[in-house]
């Protein structure tokens, strides 16, 4: 049985990341599961210098799922290069760094400083909607997402997965940008921009305003979404939004993901990505799957 | 590796207006401190985050370890909680969080409304060590109104002090106080002076819990309490206050803090709160409740 899928040219040992935001660096609940078990590992966004985030509230919970409004708090490059990646690297499973910015100035200076260090792949992180400069700004709009796409690309040493905005008109749009301007990959769906009223203090609940909504809540919703990327690029696709369970994950595979990332639900199981690569192997016995990769796109 | 766990539920009764006592049997017990919180999961499947709750006190029961927890239903998840029956279980994870660093000094314990719990169980631990006494222990509790709650429990481990915003005599709704306790209300710090109270050896009569209307403050002023270490827990305004008055008096703090949380174990970055120095974990200046805290020195943390 063959569960290891290849991200341009990166093989992961089987299909399961976790989600960027979800699972820090990993340390954390690396206390909870092996992460020797993992496809690989994507962290919290990593910016040029050490940012604070915004004001708590921060989260919610919502039928279904959750909003945060963290604001990529995140300690900047420099320590995630002496701290942070040095504790992923002990593990056998492949790192993925999540990269963020407020400029394209500041997306290619942390670019730059990963190019000689053990990150596998950049995922780079232009969908965010908790933040007022750079992120999501970058990634609703085709020409500024190609041009970042492109700047990036010149300057990358690994391979790039741009990470996609449900909050488009035409995501399939956005990722043929992406594919035009030399991108490697492509992630999706961020998180869905959302709000929550209190009603009894008649004011919003998080000090945000707006926060994004994930959880198994949007998965129907990031499942449309990764088939209708993988009918318009040839780009490998990393699924997620809401994933829960193997049979979640096997959704968006045959929606088109070659791999798919574990997130919010962490917080609900915190072993539950390890979890689901055992389901997986379940299933395919049941179903006498020989690859994984026969699963992908198999639905047209 | 740690794991969600799987409680028992022994037993859950209300306690006043809201207020639940859940016991729970499990191992876990034995590696709680005071201070320190559970997540509990709902088991409705469209609720999905844990809900924070700090530990009351652990015991044995049965022969069999468990945790007492006593929480306010305050929205759907502790609702679903507080209908669970013994014999029913409960996932959850934890212990978590730091803890109150415990010296045998003289202190002052104050919880206010639902920060009250964690109180009996940091008071109990005192009175286990063999250096401290009961009257080195001393504990106020602020109250809504006469929707009291383990005051009696509280006064087998320490000296217990009364606040209530809103207060009237004759309607304290605690159950084994109105049979083991006799309350001195006092209304305000003046009428203190005009209704001395003989101290110890009154209390030692009638177990009275002498009250005044007002916040944990204003019993603190009445009563002319200090001590060597303040450890309180409650809402944020009375964290404030305390962190005043500490800083007044320069009485070292602990503050135990509440704030809305996700993933429980220092992951989301969801439950920070503002310090005076850089955290730990970003560099910046936004601890993680969860993680470093709940509790905190007063001096640390910016309210």
């Amino acid at each position: 049985m063959n569960l290891s899928v290849n991200i341009a040219g990166v093989t992961l040992k089987n299909p399961v990341i976790t989600a960027s935001g979800t699972f820090g660096s990993g340390e954390e609940y690396a206390e909870y599961q092996d992460l020797n078990g993992l496809g690989a590992v994507t962290t919290k966004g990593v910016s040029l210098t050490p940012w604070m985030g915004n004001k708590t509230p921060r989260v919610t919970e919502v039928y279904g799922g959750m909003l945060n409004a963290i604001g990529l708090q995140n300690p900047g490059i420099d320590t995630f290069i002496t701290r942070d990646l040095p504790f992923l690297s002990q593990y056998d499973t492949r790192v993925i760094v999540n990269v963020c910015g407020k400029t394209t100035e500041e997306y290619l200076a942390v670019v730059e400083r990963l190019s000689d260090t053990a990150a596998d792949l950049l995922e780079i992180n232009v969908s965010c909607p908790n933040v007022k400069e750079g992120a999501i700004a970058f990634g609703q709009n085709r020409d500024a997402l190609f041009a970042i796409t492109k700047e990036i690309k010149k300057k990358a040493r690994q391979p790039i997965i741009m990470k996609l905005s449900p909050n488009v008109t035409n995501i399939a749009e956005m990722a043929k940008a992406c594919e035009a301007a030399g991108a490697d990959a492509i992630s999706l769906i961020n998180t869905i921009t959302a709000m929550k009223i209190d009603i009894y203090k008649r004011s919003f609940v998080l000090a945000n305003k707006t926060g994004g909504l994930s959880g198994p809540a949007i998965k129907p919703v990031a499942v449309r979404m990764v088939y209708e990327c993988a009918q318009a690029v040839k780009l490998p696709i990393i699924g997620m939004g809401g994933i829960a369970t193997a049979e979640d994950a096997l959704e968006f595979i045959m929606a088109g993901a070659s791999a798919v990332a574990v997130g919010m639900i962490h917080f609900h199981d915190p072993n539950r990505a390890t979890q689901i690569v055992q389901d997986l192997i379940q299933y395919m016995n049941t179903y006498h799957v020989e690859d994984i990769n026969e699963l992908t796109g198999c639905v047209r | 590796m740690k794991h969600k766990e799987t409680a028992v539920i022994i037993k859950q009764e209300a306690l006043s207006d809201g207020i639940f006592s859940l016991w729970l049997e499990t191992e876990a017990a034995t590696l709680a401190k005071p201070g320190q919180f559970l997540s509990l999961y709902p088991k409705n499947a469209a609720r999905l985050l844990p809900r924070p709750i700090s530990i009351c006190e652990t015991d044995k029961i049965n022969g069999k370890s468990a945790i007492r927890l006593v929480y306010r239903v305050v929205g759907g998840g502790t609702a679903e909680f507080s209908t669970f029956k013994p014999g029913e279980t409960i996932d959850f994870l934890g212990p978590l969080g730091n803890g109150f660093p415990e010296n045998a000094r003289r202190a002052l314990l104050i919880g206010g409304g639902i920060g009250i719990p964690p109180m009996l169980m940091l008071a109990k631990s005192r009175a286990a060590r063999e250096q401290s006494s009961r009257e080195d222990t001393l504990i106020v509790t602020g109250y809504r109104d006469n929707n009291t709650f383990l005051l009696s429990e509280l006064s087998r481990y320490g000296t217990v002090y009364g606040a209530a915003e809103q207060l009237c005599a004759d309607l304290f709704t605690d159950r084994a106080l109105r049979n083991e306790l006799l309350f001195i209300p006092i209304r305000s710090a003046r009428q203190t002076e005009s209704f001395p109270l003989d101290g110890a050896s009154d209390r030692e009569k009638t177990g009275a819990v002498p009250f005044t209307e007002g916040t944990v403050l204003d019993a603190i002023k009445a009563f002319e309490l200090s001590a060597d270490v303040i450890y309180a827990c409650g809402p944020k305004p009375m964290l404030k206050a305390v962190k005043d008055f500490a800083l007044e008096k320069g009485i070292p703090a602990w503050l135990s803090l509440e704030e809305r949380m996700a993933c429980g174990v220092g992951v989301c970055l969801g439950c920070v709160c503002e310090t005076a120095e850089p955290d730990p974990h970003s560099l910046v200046t936004n601890k993680r409740v969860c993680r470093e805290g709940p509790v905190f020195a007063a001096e640390e943390v910016i309210l």
